[in-house]
């Protein structure tokens, strides 16, 4: 017999205290069925011989409510049908990793009342031209399903995402509670939808577009937030490349008085961050823009920019830098000291310009910076960011035979200075065993390590031996890891490490490494946690691909490009796994007797292959 | 040094097709130890990616700063061709250091009005910010209109769309259309001039159609004489 569902008052939005049994039984506007006359139930009394289940349902909600993490909640669904039905209704906050996995249709049929959407789309090695434009990951079908779904839907939050004005513009329309847009790695759209968002959505609290590309539509977006007081805290766009109206800018910030967060785009010169900075001295974290002058600068009167910095006594998190002046950097002395988070990962910064700036951030506790700091600069990281919790190092020049300032002298460095260190990207030209191994050693606390040696199959520079004691050292040594990236020459050896030490990896990059498909079989028979893997330009095979069916329903995606598999097999496979997904993407249309695979992508679904893929996807 | 020569061998890249004729492994390079049997991804990769539609783009702005080094640089060897997507650095990462190395103002996130798409901007007199649409889309002056009713239907408020194409063949339809106070689209063709939405045939206008402008009749009256003009020479 179905139960009518107990539904939450509307302006209960699951972030209210409880309510007692009293008056969660009188909120209830839906009830039809004429048993459920649940306004008799005496408050406290847990009365189990009428209406068992609908009083179960009820405490059940209000306990409910208090599970925030998405893996209390899922563990919590199993249970039986009543609570995956409870859990289904106080689910706020839902999280899709893979938005192929399932349809928008049944996200809204299962989960009636969200307020908070994280979507996202194409695989990570998207991100570095392995697969054509428009293979898909659109938001359209989402926010047209959720439009009608979720009117009270209050934050949207995509990666990778295809997203077009339209959407934008419909998303704007249509949840009138709207709070919160944060689009990273995202295309499709331009200013003019962004201009939509910041018009419509009157409540909006936070506006991140990072590493967003953004069409440059001329249009004038920052004059498009309402005239009168907003509510934003967050306002980020230094992706977006197109001049903004400084001058309206001003305005939105000086009529901003919760904002805490703002990041400018290099259109923003230093002049003007300063105005910025003297009319919004309560910034926790601040983009500083180009931090460089206009073409003409004025030498006369030039402003006290370090005056600015030392009225924001509550920046916390600083980037930005995009086409920085160095002589101006010592302006942001005053706040060194409070930094927990440092981003000069624009910044053309040599040792010199920053071991003095450096020498004062003892809270850092996150640093991203570029290779042009060299081995030097690391050292004086080492020496004072004792708190160092993570670390990215990008290249200047992104070649593989480029000069390569850091090595492991500077990773060692690290190693020795920050022993509370727990995620590092480090790109570099030359790297040793030795300083891999005393890293695992070092720190412990380590749950990402993404290690990229620019130069292919390169080995350790000093003995010229395969990198593979240096990364096995890694899965053994550091017994929290969860994210590895490899480099360098590797052997089977290096896969067999990982297998055998790396038990908690979820996620996995491989690229030009191995020997055999052996290598594979490792790693998909060893590491029962791996939910993501992605693989290119490695001699893995059929027989390594097959060894892993037993893995591929319990993992988010897989990905293999430049491999050596056939589509017979690829076949083979998504025939024997109905729920799988099996994506071909980009072979010759026109030879289709060639039975070489150049990019397989899979991934479990729930609702079968999409409707959606371009030409030159093939569904097996 | 025999470690630069172990890289310079160790990383020439093969790939082997399963069974196929190009799974030969180069003795000079299994003599130096290398394990692998690859045929050069790097033509491969390359070739394939610039062929498809749309990457090309990609491709540019990735590659520009790629040929600019692999000529500057006479003391080395000559520097291999980079391999797709290798180091794994965001394209929107190398745009920005590519702008800083040149110290360039031109737009490294180029539109992607690259191969086929036929963009143009759309503003409606009233309106707070433009639109972008995407000519190829539409196969008729009716499915145009119906997207652009719709993209600014917050605005018109049921005055644009419903009376449907203009037709230029009754004149005094066309003059009642020009005098109210319903919207009509406008467009700047090749020549710079302004012209009534409707007044060539569909193809033709998506050639020479630069940018859409939604106006009120009243406004747009000033149009109509020349829109005859060009309708009547069109057509005959």
């Amino acid at each position: 017999m179905p139960q009518d569902r107990p539904q939450m008052s509307e302006d209960d939005d699951g972030q209210s205290p409880p309510l007692d049994l009293r008056s969660a039984a009188i909120a209830d506007p839906c009830s039809s069925s004429p048993n459920k006359s649940r306004n008799c139930i005496p408050s406290g009394a847990m009365t189990s011989q009428a209406f068992p289940d609908h009083v179960l349902e009820n405490v059940l909600e209000n306990v409910l409510q208090f599970l925030d993490s998405r893996s209390d909640r899922n563990a919590a669904s199993l249970v039986c049908k009543s609570w995956w039905r409870v859990e289904s209704l106080t689910r706020s906050e839902v999280f899709i990793g893979n938005c192929y996995a399932l349809s928008p249709a049944r996200l809204t049929q299962r989960f009636k009342r969200i307020r908070s959407l994280l979507l996202k789309g194409k695989p990570r090695f998207a991100d570095f031209n392995l697969m054509p434009p428009d293979w898909g990951a659109n938001f359209a079908p989402w926010v047209s399903t959720m439009a009608k779904a979720y009117p009270w839907l209050e934050k949207v939050d995509l990666k990778r995402m295809f997203v077009t004005d339209d959407d934008l513009a419909l998303l704007a329309d249509s949840f009138p509670g709207f709070k919160e847009l944060i689009l990273v790695c995202c295309e499709g759209f331009g200013t003019s939808g962004i201009a939509i968002v910041a018009n419509k959505c009157r409540k909006l609290k936070v506006l991140d577009l990072i590493e967003s590309e953004v069409s440059d539509d001329e249009v004038d977006w920052i004059s498009c937030f309402p005239e009168d007081v907003t509510n934003l805290e967050s306002l980020a766009f230094d992706c977006v490349e197109a001049p903004i109206n400084f001058k309206a800018l001003e305005s939105l910030v000086g009529r901003s008085p919760f904002l805490k967060k703002l990041r400018l785009n290099r259109f923003v010169s230093l002049e003007e961050l300063h105005r910025l900075l003297l009319g919004a001295p309560q910034l926790t974290s601040l983009g500083t823009g180009s931090f460089s002058h206009d073409n003409a600068p004025q030498s006369e009167q030039e402003p006290d920019y370090a005056a600015a910095f030392r009225a924001c006594k509550s920046v916390v998190c600083l980037s930005g830098f995009r086409e920085l002046m160095p002589e101006y950097l010592p302006a942001i002395f005053p706040v060194c000291a409070n930094l927990t988070s440092l981003n000069f990962s624009y910044a053309n910064v040599s040792p010199d310009m920053f071991k003095p700036i450096i020498h004062n951030c003892h809270k850092l506790q996150v640093f991203w910076a570029l290779d042009s700091i060299c081995d030097e600069g690391l050292l004086a990281v080492a020496a004072t960011c004792k708190e160092l919790r993570e670390l990215r190092i990008f290249p200047f020049d992104p070649r593989e035979d480029s000069e390569g300032p850091v090595s492991e002298v500077g990773l060692l460095a690290i190693s020795e200075g920050c022993r509370n260190l727990e995620s590092i990207l480090y790109f570099c030209q030359r790297m040793t065993n030795a300083a891999v191994i005393t890293m695992s050693e070092n720190c412990p606390e380590l749950t990402v390590f993404r290690l990229c040696i620019m130069g292919r199959h390169r080995p350790d520079h000093v003995t010229g031996k395969p990198m593979d004691e240096g990364f096995g050292a890694i899965v053994k040594n550091c017994k929290k890891l969860t994210r590895l990236a490899v480099s360098g020459l590797l052997t089977d050896q290096a896969f067999r490490y990982m297998g055998e030490y790396g038990k908690l990896i979820r996620t996995l990059s491989v690229a030009f490494a191995g020997d055999s498909d052996m290598a594979l079989r490792h790693v998909l028979e060893g590491c029962p946690r791996l939910q993501k893997l992605e693989i290119r330009d490695s001699p893995f095979g059929d027989v390594a691909l097959r060894s892993g069916m037993h893995r591929y329903y319990n993992m988010r995606f897989v990905w293999m490009s430049a491999c050596r598999l056939s589509k017979g097999c690829c076949r083979d496979i998504a025939r024997a796994m109905p729920n799988l997904v099996v994506e071909v993407i980009g072979s010759d249309d026109d030879e289709d007797n060639r039975d070489y695979v150049e990019t397989l992508y899979m991934y479990r679904s729930l609702d079968g292959p999409r409707k959606d893929a371009p030409k030159f996807v093939t569904i097996l | 040094m025999i470690g630069q020569l172990m890289n310079l061998k160790a990383t020439e890249l093969c790939l082997g097709l399963p069974g196929g004729p190009e799974t030969v492994e180069s003795p000079a390079k299994s003599a130096v130890g290398n394990k692998r049997g690859f045929s050069e991804t790097v033509d491969l990769m390359l070739n394939l990616q610039s062929n498809k539609e749309g990457t090309v783009d990609l491709n540019n702005i990735a590659a520009a700063p790629k040929e600019k080094t692999l000529i500057t640089d006479p003391a080395k060897p000559p520097a291999k061709a980079q391999v797709v997507g290798w180091p794994p650095v965001r394209n929107y990462r190398k745009n920005m250091m590519t702008q800083q190395k040149t110290t360039g103002s031109e737009e490294a996130n180029s539109d992607k009005a690259g191969t086929g798409a036929a963009l143009v901007k759309v503003s409606m007199d009233g309106a707070p910010y433009l639109r972008k649409v995407d000519l190829k889309m539409y196969k008729s002056y009716q499915d145009l209109s119906d997207a652009l009713a719709k993209m600014f239907s917050s605005f018109t408020m049921g005055n644009y769309g419903a009376q449907g194409m203009i037709d230029f063949m009754n004149e005094s339809k066309l003059m009642d259309l020009l005098n109210s106070s319903e919207y009509v689209p406008s467009y700047e063709d090749k020549d710079g001039d302004w012209m009534l939405v409707g007044d060539v045939p569909w193809e033709m206008f998506v050639e020479s159609c630069k940018r859409l402008r939604i106006m009120k009749g009243s406004e747009a009256i000033g149009l109509a004489p020349r829109a005859m003009e060009k309708y009547c020479k069109n057509r005959s």
